[in-house]
């Protein structure tokens, strides 16, 4: 899923200090998930926005409004009446979901309440780690399921590097080395000999390097 | 005269009481508070007791909906860590108001407003301790300030008492 993280209550207080009347619009899968950008996660930032604005003397009215899927126009629809009476919408989606509000309704400002981080999973409560990076090639069959492009900090397809110390990681001793883990886990499904390979550099004009990204599927356009 | 109408109404230093929140678990502060009335022990009448199942069950929502709303302060009485009857309850609520604090203090509010204490059953007195304490913090502090914003706007006249 799509991990993002809460912005504080004075950056989205200053998102949105020309604004009177602005609609919150939450996202309720993968935002909601990470406990960030969900109805509860809107409610919070409501409360904190509206009670910072009145102190300032300038109180604000906020609608909240939590859809189903942000970055889907066949959610962002319903959402038109909402914008039409507010002068302004923060989405509490990944960024995905702000720039497809913001596509759907040109005339209306739209600002950011979260911000993005990355695609990852939840590794226990209330924490997130990242696990892809969207290389466009995907390498994990090489490497037992463990992503040396994103978990290693060199991004080293040919690894270890010999940096990492009682099996964590030279950049951060929070960092499991992605090496020992590729290890590990091709020594416990008995495909050590995968090691031996020696994979050339990879080609990166498939990742975003390239710019922004695109896919059509021929076979499912109507 | 309704609450609203008597938050509007400007208050004195010397008239204005706080308006306090003591959410108090069922398992130790909401016992401890039943034994110091039991006791005849004395503690401020501005104090609006809250009986909830455990502190790990006041969301953050609950907090955040009293200060909008105009309450002065709020006190979370949970039971002594490592004694929570739901096991964990306390500690999630400990994380949760620390969270709030730094929150409150950002929106200008004040993280002094907010407060978690722990204590048993048996602890009456403390309870009671527990509560002039929060009390006198929020009688040095004033009102809430945005009780202040929802007072219709003092004129120069009406301040020197002109009628």
């Amino acid at each position: 899923m799509i991990v993002a993280s809460p912005k504080s209550v004075t950056e989205l207080k200053q998102l949105i200090d020309r604004h009177q009347k602005v609609l919150f619009v939450g996202c309720g899968t993968c935002v909601t998930v990470c406990l960030a950008g969900g109805e509860r996660e809107v409610g919070i930032a409501g409360y904190g926005v509206r009670m910072a604005r009145k102190l300032a003397k300038q109180p604000v009215e906020i609608e909240q409004i939590t859809i189903e899927r942000q970055c889907d126009n066949e959610f962002i629809k319903d959402l038109a009446p909402a914008v039409e009476r507010s002068q302004a919408v923060v989405s509490f989606g990944c960024a995905a979901g702000v720039q497809a509000i913001a596509e759907r309704f040109p005339g209306k400002p739209v600002y950011p309440g979260l911000n993005t981080q990355f695609l990852g999973i939840l590794e226990e409560q209330a924490t997130w780690t990242e696990k892809c990076i969207g290389c466009g090639e995907c390498m994990l069959a090489e490497f037992g399921g463990v992503c040396p492009v994103t978990r290693c900090a060199k991004h080293m397809l040919n690894g270890p590097c010999g940096g990492s110390t009682s099996e964590r990681c030279e950049v951060s001793a929070d960092k499991p080395c992605a090496w020992q883990l590729i290890f590990k886990r091709l020594q416990s499904i008995g495909q050590l000999d995968r090691l031996e390979k020696i994979h050339p550099p990879k080609d990166w004009s498939k990742a975003w390097h390239g710019g922004a990204r695109k896919i059509v599927r021929p076979e499912h356009r109507i | 005269m309704s609450q609203a109408q008597a938050r509007a109404v400007p208050q004195t230093a010397s008239k204005w009481k706080p308006e306090i929140i003591v959410f108090c678990c069922n398992y130790c502060a909401y016992a401890a508070a039943d034994l110091a009335g039991a006791r005849r022990m004395q503690y401020p009448t501005n104090v609006r007791v809250v009986h909830v199942p455990c502190t790990g069950k006041i969301e953050r929502e609950h907090i955040l909906a009293s200060f909008e709303k105009g309450i002065d302060g709020v006190l979370i009485a949970g039971c002594l860590e490592g004694g929570c009857h739901f096991i964990e309850g306390n500690l999630r609520a400990k994380r949760r108001s620390e969270q709030l604090r730094d929150m409150l203090d950002e929106i200008g509010v004040g993280r002094e407003r907010l407060r978690m204490v722990n204590l048993s059953a048996a602890m009456a007195p403390t309870f009671v301790q527990r509560v002039n304490e929060i009390v006198q913090t929020i009688e040095g502090l004033g009102p809430n300030p945005l009780k202040a914003h929802d007072a219709p706007e003092i004129t120069q006249a009406q301040k020197v008492g002109v009628p």
